[in-house]
């Protein structure tokens, strides 16, 4: 409980701020993407919408969520803490974003050649691979800010 | 995780999934700003949906849970300036929200109306309806709202 209310130091709150509207940002263009993809059942705009909530919105929105996550960190002192015992929900934290990063990276890529197949006028397989991959990773964010929020042991 | 915990933990959720829905709006604000036929119009429906749930569920979860923790968590009294900041913020937030779905569902309207009629072609009328600039100006004060209660959230004035 105490933990609960606790205030943190004032310089603490910007770092903090920019992390979670990143994070916020990132989910925002994952639910687009995600959404617009599964409805599009095969109409090349709303696939096109998908990707690019993606790559517009997700993937600014991941970077700006990092930075923010790296400059609490270190504001933070977790550097200097061993990892034996850091606290679980950061590890799962610092795992997510990391990981999930490269998954959207991937399902980029994938998206990117489903746009190019699109408007060769050939089907919309790799596009289907983003959509599952932003399901994916939309699960996973999820956790993270559980976790985040949580604090779980 | 104690029973507190877990409420903060699905406050943020919430949180989440009403700023999730937020920026779906602003890429359908932005996405129907081309859009000038029925048929294109009333394909966004369902992703439409996906942000009112989003929306609804966030709105609702971050102010019940939110309202819970004021009053279950110690240090924290529901009279905190941040706290009252923060449910006036809510209610405007909502407000707005709700003028805003009204502006762009004239042009969901209007698309479903010319379909009924059998027109299928371009529409001058739905695209202006589509682009309505009251629509753009009240999902940006909204938006404006929600970033405010957030700021609100991590800095806690007063606290």
């Amino acid at each position: 409980m105490s933990v609960l209310a606790t205030v943190r130091p004032d310089s603490w709150n910007f770092p903090l701020f920019l992390h979670v509207l990143g994070a916020m940002i990132l989910v925002g263009g994952l639910v687009t993407g995600a959404s617009a993809l599964a409805f599009a059942r095969g109409e090349a705009r709303l696939l096109r919408l998908g990707y690019w909530s993606l790559l517009a919105v997700s993937l600014p929105g991941w970077v700006i969520m990092r930075i923010g996550a790296q400059w609490i960190y270190s504001k933070e002192h977790w550097d200097d803490v061993p990892e034996k015992v850091r606290p679980g929900w950061l590890d799962i934290g610092v795992l997510i974003a990391d990981a999930g990063g490269l998954i959207l990276l991937v399902s980029l890529i994938a998206g990117g050649v489903g746009v190019y197949r699109l408007r060769e006028g050939k089907g919309s397989g790799f596009l289907k691979v983003t959509l599952v991959l932003s399901l994916v990773l939309l699960a996973a964010y999820l956790v993270a800010a559980w976790a985040m929020a949580g604090k779980p042991d | 995780m104690t029973f507190d915990d877990w409420v903060l933990a699905l406050h943020v959720l919430s949180a989440f999934a009403y700023s999730a829905g937020v920026v779906l709006f602003w890429v359908l604000v932005v996405a129907v700003r081309r859009t000038d036929t029925p048929e294109r119009t009333i394909r966004m429906e369902p992703v439409v949906k996906i942000g009112n749930a989003a929306v609804g569920i966030g709105a609702g979860g971050t102010i019940v849970l939110g309202i819970w923790l004021a009053f279950s968590v110690g240090g924290y009294d529901i009279w905190d300036g941040w706290i009252v900041a923060a449910i006036v913020l809510w209610v405007i937030a909502a407000a707005i929200g709700r003028r805003t779905g009204v502006a762009y569902m004239e042009g969901m309207n209007k698309a479903q109306e010319l379909r009924t009629a059998g027109q299928t072609g371009s529409s001058a009328e739905l695209l202006a309806l589509n682009r309505t600039s009251r629509g753009v100006l009240l999902h940006f004060l909204s938006s404006v709202v929600v970033l405010l209660i957030l700021i609100d959230m991590i800095w806690k004035p007063g606290a």
